[in-house]
């Protein structure tokens, strides 16, 4: 089976370049691949059943043309119209100008309420607001509890009383409007979208304290069923928007596109760890990307179309992601890097990156650097690094202005990048696992090893990025290069 | 402030609601056309079963379909049921002790990702042991999480079960050894560990789980089962976190929890059928007694919706 949608395109489409335009059997043909790529993300079949159709539409009778293979011109439709349903612009949460701004929180068993909510919490406080928080759980055993602990690790005060529900999450907004709170966040306890009783309870909830955004939080490692419960939380409550949360596993997340179908909201934001800080404003793009298991391969060509002539675009992308490897070639690669623009958006554009990659410090005088050392090699060290010796070492550290363990610097990752690129070529040769070299290079906050290190400081030991790239598993990327290891910052920068 | 819901979606899905009997009612006596198909495809992808599986299993019933001639929606449907009912064969028998460690307490281990009902189960499994009789020790093995151990004393409590735990952020490792060498000085029959949940690409807390499966399976403990808890709205990362899980920690059985929903839980098929992993029990609820065996034809009946009529 094929790991990506591109890989499948590239497959079926071949051939079609240089027809003129798409004809409807060529469409079926790639569309038939683009429905099991999103069945296996999990999306929900009558949502695939519906975006194929619409995909159908645009598609057929289209230019193809010389930039763009026709796979790539289906995918790049497919891509625009998953974002179309994500939500094109994050959602841009406006502060009540009355206050104080309430936010219920609703969604099935374990999807991660409480967790949202004391992250939200800390959001609020980030955007300079003073949130109150409602623990409205009163079914579920410690939920409170489990909130007052959160809530004091941000310092943010909880109210709860026992009894009803209702009566409490009412209490807890009179108390915000005394107390001076300019958010209430209610947290609610989980419930199955057939539990009619607990619907209504939630609906009772939300009629008491009116909230201007009710949130449905959705686990990303949903199914099918994304869509039937959607749609019973959204003819309940009249859904806002949508938090996506445990986006740090390796679940393609296609409910997140079911979910967004269903209610016609964007999804708001993406909580991806257990911890407080783990939690983001949502990016449809890289969700949909994430959902078609490619890197936004599709911005990235039309990023080259602008830089190339038309012909050589799709062949300037190819050389990015694939990229044969001498070192001539890495510094060409970087050189086109920088032409094209933003270098940290190029990167962080490329299939499967991972957030410490992105945001590693990759700026214009790191490309000077590397050139600089590449240019002071002669012909034959370029294409052999084998041979370069401590004295050799010397002279190019000399010629170029860097220091010895600089240059060693570069050769050890050019090393590693021409293997992890000699494995994406031949798709399915192992992967050093994510984790390992990033938990190296954060060793200090990692913890005890063994059991128990998952509290204070860097707990969870595995630092964000490392996991949350929702790649296929086993794939080499160029995520594995580790721009910060290959330290090309100047001396004394 | 909300649009309302977009009224071609609800018309979208309503082919997708009706059962799938009725859709393959119009089958009619021929025999069953690419619309059968469709629909009997749709019915196990719209469950979780999975596309690989979902294709395998239609591929062998086409098989069986034109060798014994079935004209018949009826038919269809029971060679279907009979044909998932074969895949589900692994051993889901429920290990009191763990085999051939004569003398040891035995250690019941609950592990999975976050939120799937790990610590809930252990209420269910303690409730039901206790009413039979035995001496249960919980272990609360969640060190990380917030509140955890307090959720698991709750459930201690309500079926008279022993807690033993451990401060906040503790090795989760000792706290099951603690657990397992005071219920071995008591003599209590079992004890029932719960794990802090966990996503299975992390791969220094699988780690961390492994080396808790290990402690617990020294004497004076012996890992009787390992439950694997799967939640029943997980969709095809169910089969990776069997894999991981079970590549960690030797998993024994798989816990179906929230079927009291509206879905499925079609992925265990395909945990069981490809990896064979057992389904041992089923969630069915968030009271202590909402927990039955796993029942494999009745399962199919639900997951195929031949249970409807
Ligand atoms: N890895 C990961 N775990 C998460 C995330 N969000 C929540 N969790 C974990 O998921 C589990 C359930 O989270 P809760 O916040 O308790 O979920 P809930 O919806 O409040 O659960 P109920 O109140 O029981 O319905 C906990 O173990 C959380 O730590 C996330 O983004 N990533
Ligand atoms: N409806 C229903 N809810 C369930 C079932 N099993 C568990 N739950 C609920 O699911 C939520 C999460 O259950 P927990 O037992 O806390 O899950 P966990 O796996 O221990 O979670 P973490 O320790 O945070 O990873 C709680 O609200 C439970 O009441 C079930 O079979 N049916
Ligand atoms: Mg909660
Ligand atoms: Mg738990």
């Amino acid at each position: 089976m094929f790991d990506t949608l591109t890989d499948r395109l590239s497959g079926t489409l071949r051939g079609l370049r240089g027809r003129g335009r798409m004809r409807p059997a060529d469409v079926d043909e790639a569309l038939a691949e683009i429905r099991l790529a999103l069945l296996e993300a999990d999306v929900n079949v009558a949502v695939v059943r519906r975006f194929v159709e619409r995909v159908r539409e645009r598609s057929i009778g289209g230019e193809v043309t010389a930039s763009l293979t026709p796979g790539q011109q289906v995918t790049k439709i497919v891509n625009d119209e998953l974002i179309d349903i994500l939500g094109t612009s994050p959602l841009d949460v406006q502060f009540a100008s009355k206050p104080p701004t309430v936010v219920l929180l609703a969604g099935l068993q374990g999807s991660g309420k409480t967790t949202a909510a004391a992250k939200l919490a800390q959001w609020c406080k980030s955007q300079g607001r003073n949130p109150l928080l409602v623990g409205a759980d009163l079914q579920r055993p410690a939920a409170v509890e489990q909130l007052r602990t959160l809530a004091r690790s941000i310092d943010v005060e909880v109210w709860s009383e026992a009894g009803d529900p209702v009566d409490c999450a009412a209490g807890g907004l009179s108390h915000a409007q005394q107390a001076g709170r300019d958010v209430l966040i209610v947290d609610t306890a989980g419930r199955l979208a057939v539990d009619a009783e607990l619907m209504t309870e939630v609906a009772r909830i939300s009629d008491a304290v009116e909230p201007h955004y009710t949130f449905l939080v959705v686990d990303a490692m949903v199914g099918q069923d994304a869509v039937a419960t959607a749609e019973t939380f959204h003819a309940t409550l009249e859904v806002d928007g949508i938090i996506l949360t445990k986006l740090d596993g390796d679940a393609r997340g296609g409910a997140a596109l079911s979910v967004a179908e269903v209610v016609g909201r964007p999804v708001a934001f993406a909580s991806v760890g257990e911890k407080i800080d783990d939690f983001e404003q949502f990016h449809p793009d890289r969700m949909a990307s994430r959902i078609l298991g490619m890197g936004d391969v599709m911005t990235l060509i039309e990023k080259a179309e602008r830089v190339y002539e038309q012909e050589e675009a799709e062949a300037a992308a190819q050389r990015l992601v694939e990229g044969t490897f001498t070192l001539d070639d890495f510094v060409d690669q970087l050189r086109q890097l920088r032409k094209m623009g933003n270098l940290q958006s190029i990167v962080s554009m490329m299939p499967g990156v991972s957030d410490q990659v992105r945001n590693a410090e990759i700026d214009d005088d790191r490309i000077t650097t590397a050139e600089a050392i590449v240019l002071s090699m002669t012909p034959a060290e370029r294409v052999s690094p084998e041979i370069i010796d401590a004295s050799r070492r010397a002279r190019i550290a000399a010629g170029s202005g860097t220091s010895s363990a600089q240059v060693s610097n570069l050769l050890k990752q050019f090393t590693q990048m021409r293997k992890m690129m000699g494995g994406m070529m031949g798709l399915g040769s192992k992967r050093r696992p994510a984790g390992r070299k990033a938990a190296r290079k954060r060793g200090k906050s990692t913890g005890r090893a063994g059991g128990g290190s998952r509290t204070g400081g860097g707990g969870r030991a595995t630092p964000k990025g490392a996991s949350r790239t929702g790649k296929p598993a086993g794939k080499p990327s160029v995520a594995d290069i580790d721009w910060d290891a290959l330290d090309l910052k100047l001396p004394g920068r | 402030m909300q649009a309302p819901t977009p009224a071609t979606f609800s018309s979208g899905l309503a082919s997708s609601r009706r059962t799938l009997r009725d859709r393959l009612a119009s089958m009619n006596r021929r025999r069953p056309d690419e619309t059968t198909w469709e629909s009997l495809e749709e019915a196990l992808l719209g469950a979780d079963v999975g596309v690989t599986t979902t294709m395998a299993t239609l591929e062998r019933l086409r098989t069986t379909a034109a060798d014994q001639g079935i004209v018949d929606a009826d038919e269809l449907m029971h060679a279907l049921a009979e044909g998932m009912r074969a895949s589900l064969d692994a051993d889901r028998t429920l290990h009191a002790t763990a085999p051939e460690r004569e003398g040891t307490t035995p250690v019941w281990l609950f592990v999975g990702v976050n939120g799937v009902g790990k610590t809930t189960t252990i209420g269910k499994v303690g409730a039901r042991l206790s009413a039979q009789g035995q001496a249960v020790v919980m272990a609360a093995g969640d060190t990380f999480r917030a509140a955890a151990t307090d959720q698991l004393q709750t459930w201690a409590d309500r079926c008279g079960a022993e807690l033993i735990s451990g401060s906040s952020g503790a090795d989760p490792s000792s706290v099951v050894h603690d657990a397992v060498s005071a219920a071995a000085a008591r003599g209590a029959d079992v004890v029932l560990a719960d794990t802090a949940g966990r996503l299975q690409n992390r791969k220094n807390l699988m780690d961390e789980l492994a080396k808790v499966r290990r402690v617990a399976d020294r004497e004076p403990g012996a890992v009787a089962e390992t439950l694997l808890v799967i939640d029943a709205t997980t969709g095809q990362n169910g089969l990776s976190q069997a894999r991981a899980f079970a590549e960690a920690t030797d998993v024994t059985g798989v816990v179906l929890t929230k079927l009291d929903g509206s879905a499925k839980g079609g992925i265990v098929f395909a945990i069981e059928a490809e990896l064979g992993l057992p389904v041992k029990l089923v969630g069915l609820g968030e009271g202590p007694d909402d927990l039955v065996d796993f029942e494999p034809d009745s399962y199919i009946d639900a997951l195929l919706g031949v249970d409807a009529d």
